[in-house]
């Protein structure tokens, strides 16, 4: 159907954003490889020869690796069964009739278009700082000792930041989801006398099952690159150095780059993994 | 006696819901209430601090530090021109690949999709040491460039399902009707894009305005877009509440407008279309 004309048409027209993809991909990339197998050290000699694989041997068995991915693991877990538990019921919630639903959908959404560094500041000290916070003044107001919640609770604090700004997101993809279910079918469910318990297992549940895999695949991708929240409230200090801290450290803090390109490599190789279960899902989308 | 029901049903929502969504909104709310205290008020106990003066004097102290509106400008440059740029590469590209499929197409796009989810900071160092190579460091061109290839991904994705909509018949038809490629461009599909194309724009930006990797890491005090201008904030000296918030509000005040127009798009965009 389409001519000889327009297929060559078609390929121009697809070569800039293919070829300046490729670009940013492998340029980048290629370079990564090249630094792990250096030791390299700009501020200290420069490059300083090839030294095969002991950047990777060295980055894991440093002693600031398995912290570090232990605080990755509790971070993106905890947020995303926070969010997905929080969202779903939420969702539900926002689905019932009432009044001003337009409205409270924009307030629960409001968060998720904070920037980040913005949230984390204000959630650092106008919330959770322990003399002048929010938090600080109502736990007194009860007679209570304010929490320092950045250093002696650090890893709930983080959390609580992050899953405040990724409830949204959850809530409002599941909201979408919700709302494509066959009311006739749930009506039918009523009729046969199924319970409100029953109906949430064996019909909104399954329905939303694809929705929680999305939410899932995406958040881990998107919670596994955190950075500003940490960056602006604890800067990785009192165990909340996540791996992608841990890299930026390494690169550009003591300036280490072989080390860290080594990081680098484990952290693209981890996302990977992820990705490669979230394309599976959008690809049988575009079949259909 | 069932409408009585319902009505006590709906109440009984509508509380639950305002109460829930007040509470996530909380935060947000808190730093408008705070940009309009002095600093010495808004850090007294909340019922103190709402029952204090009001003021816009947080507003213009901001507002005469002469950077705040270099940072709020490098904002705006950055995430309207790497959204610009994305459109212009991105819209042949989509419209050829949901016009002119090919077996590659499917492969094409999951590739690109495979682009968005590698991890900035394994690449952190070498785009830092291109951008000292190429002079750019704390540049907005650099800024533009690179947000501009994160988000390409989304932005050929988002058009290609837009564009995917558009029904072809009207397409062949225009050909018969002897519309040639660029006729057929202009006067047939770019006015069924635009609704499209819009809502693309609408989330890049927002998506943009919000990137807090790049901007951290490849700018200082020259070209640094409100994301880093704020994170300047985390080491600060004195009292600096009123100020926070009133620098926070106007930074994201202008998202959060745009945001509240894109939710459905927000959905399509962030997922691949794969809820929609």
């Amino acid at each position: 159907m389409a001519t000889q004309h327009s297929r060559s048409a078609a390929r121009i027209m697809m070569a800039p954003a293919v070829i300046v993809l490729l670009g940013w991909m492998l340029v980048p990339l290629m370079m990564t490889l090249y630094f792990s197998f250096k030791k390299y050290l700009p501020l200290r000699g420069g490059d300083l020869g090839w030294v095969g694989f002991e950047n990777y041997a060295r980055f894991v068995s440093s002693s600031s690796f398995w912290p570090a991915v232990a605080t990755t693991l509790i971070i993106v877990g905890s947020v995303l069964v926070i969010t997905v538990v929080l969202g779903i019921l939420l969702a539900i919630l926002l689905d019932q009739p009432m009044w001003g639903q337009g409205y409270v959908r924009i307030l629960v959404i409001a968060p998720f278009f904070v920037m980040p560094t913005v949230s984390g500041l204000v959630w650092k000290n106008m919330f959770m700082d322990p003399v002048n916070g929010f938090f600080a003044h109502l736990w007194r107001a009860f007679g209570a000792e304010p929490i320092q919640w950045l250093s002696q609770a650090s890893m709930p604090s983080i959390v609580m930041i992050v899953s405040w700004q990724w409830l949204p997101f959850a809530t409002l993809i599941l909201l979408t989801a919700i709302q494509s279910l066959d009311t006739e079918q749930v009506e039918a469910a009523e009729m046969d006398g199924a319970k409100p318990f029953g109906r949430f297992l064996y019909i909104v549940l399954p329905h939303l099952a694809r929705a929680i895999t999305v939410v899932i695949l995406i958040q881990t991708i998107f919670l596994l690159s955190i950075f500003a929240e940490i960056f602006v409230t604890t800067a990785g200090a009192f165990g909340t150095k996540t791996l992608t801290y841990l890299i930026f450290q390494r690169v550009l803090e003591s300036q280490n780059v072989g080390l860290g390109s080594a990081g680098g490599v484990y952290a693209i190789i981890l996302a990977n993994i992820v990705a490669i279960f979230l394309m599976r899902i959008v690809g049988k989308n575009l079949d259909r | 006696m069932a409408r009585a029901a319902t009505t006590r049903r709906k109440t009984f929502n509508t509380i639950v819901s305002w109460s829930i969504g007040l509470l996530i909104f909380f935060p947000i709310l808190w730093i408008i209430v705070l940009s309009f205290k002095s600093e010495g008020d808004a850090i007294r106990t909340p019922l103190e601090v709402l029952t204090s003066a009001w003021s816009f004097d947080s507003y213009s102290v901001v507002q005469n530090r002469s950077d705040y509106f270099k940072h709020f400008s490098n904002s705006v440059i950055v995430a309207v021109g790497s959204t610009l740029l994305g459109i212009l590469v991105a819209v042949p590209a989509a419209w050829s690949m949901a016009f002119v499929p090919s077996k590659r197409t499917r492969g094409i796009l999951m590739w690109m999709l495979s682009t968005k989810m590698l991890p900035a900071v394994g690449v952190l160092y070498p785009i830092y040491l291109l951008c000292i190579e190429l002079g750019v460091l704390d540049s907005r061109i650099a800024l533009v460039v690179i947000l501009m290839l994160i988000n390409l991904p989304i932005i050929v994705w988002m058009l290609y399902t837009y564009f995917k909509e558009i029904p072809g018949e009207i397409l062949e038809a225009a050909r018969m009707d002897g519309a040639t490629l660029r006729s057929e461009l202009l006067y047939v599909l770019t006015p069924m894009a635009i609704p499209g194309i819009a809502s693309t724009i609408l989330l890049n930006v927002i998506l943009a305005w919000n990137e807090a990797f790049w901007t951290l890491n490849l700018t200082a005090a020259k070209a640094a877009p409100l994301t880093a201008f704020i994170a300047s904030y985390s080491s600060p000296e004195g009292l600096f509440y009123a100020k926070l918030s009133a620098a926070s509000v106007m930074a994201i005040a202008p998202i959060l407008i745009m945001g509240w127009f894109s939710q459905k798009q927000l959905v399509r965009g962030l997922t691949f279309g794969a809820v929609k």
